[in-house]
């Protein structure tokens, strides 16, 4: 059984997810890209900072 | 009074025929397949690419398939997983995918199969809009 990290999970989870709501939710290639990438790096920021703040509740 | 004049209807775009709901079936039962069909086909091949390898992961860690409606999250899941189109029933028939979550790694897994799930709902969507003209 395949048993990856939980970052190695998030970062694939956003990057297949980005991929999809780039190319349905924008129009033209470039807009489609740019908007994938918005939301790739939304996901992993947000996991980033919520990882942060998790840490410093259990502190 | 001037009025004006009603346009031709041969504006250069005729609209096509045939069964409108056609990109949206096939793109449900095979991810991408409703891009392909309106000739899209790097599109099309991306959202192959991102939803088979999202289920093929979710399976290989060893996720659970859905398949019944104990409570209302199982019921959801079930939703989801039906979003998958054929590599669903596929899986099922195969009797691939864990019967029960032990360990974290499986639950990433089946969370992996409903979002390959709905993102597949998702693509399928975007080619029957591409399909009705409502995007280019």
């Amino acid at each position: 059984m395949l048993q990856l990290s939980h970052f190695t999970s998030v970062l694939l989870f956003a990057l297949f997810a980005s991929t999809v709501f780039g190319i349905t939710l924008r129009d033209t290639p470039r807009r489609m890209f740019r908007y994938g990438t918005y939301c790739f790096s939304l996901f992993i920021g947000s996991v980033i900072v919520f990882s942060w703040v998790m840490y410093f509740i259990k502190k | 009074m001037a009025t004006t004049p009603i346009k031709s209807t041969a504006t250069g775009k005729e609209p096509e025929q045939g069964f409108v709901y056609l990109p949206l079936i096939v793109g449900w039962l095979v991810p991408g397949a409703g891009h392909f069909l309106l000739r899209k086909w790097i599109r099309g091949a991306l959202l192959f690419a991102a939803i088979v390898c999202m289920f093929a992961l979710g399976m290989a860690m060893g996720g659970k398939l859905y398949h019944g409606a104990d409570n209302i999250l199982d019921m959801l899941g079930f939703v989801g997983d039906l979003g998958n189109g054929l590599m669903f029933f596929v899986s099922k028939f195969f009797s691939l995918g864990a019967e029960h979550v032990r360990i974290t790694t499986a639950d990433y897994g089946t969370k992996f199969i409903v979002v390959s799930g709905l993102l597949n709902v998702i693509a399928a969507v975007d080619a029957h809009n591409i399909r009705t003209g409502r995007k280019p």
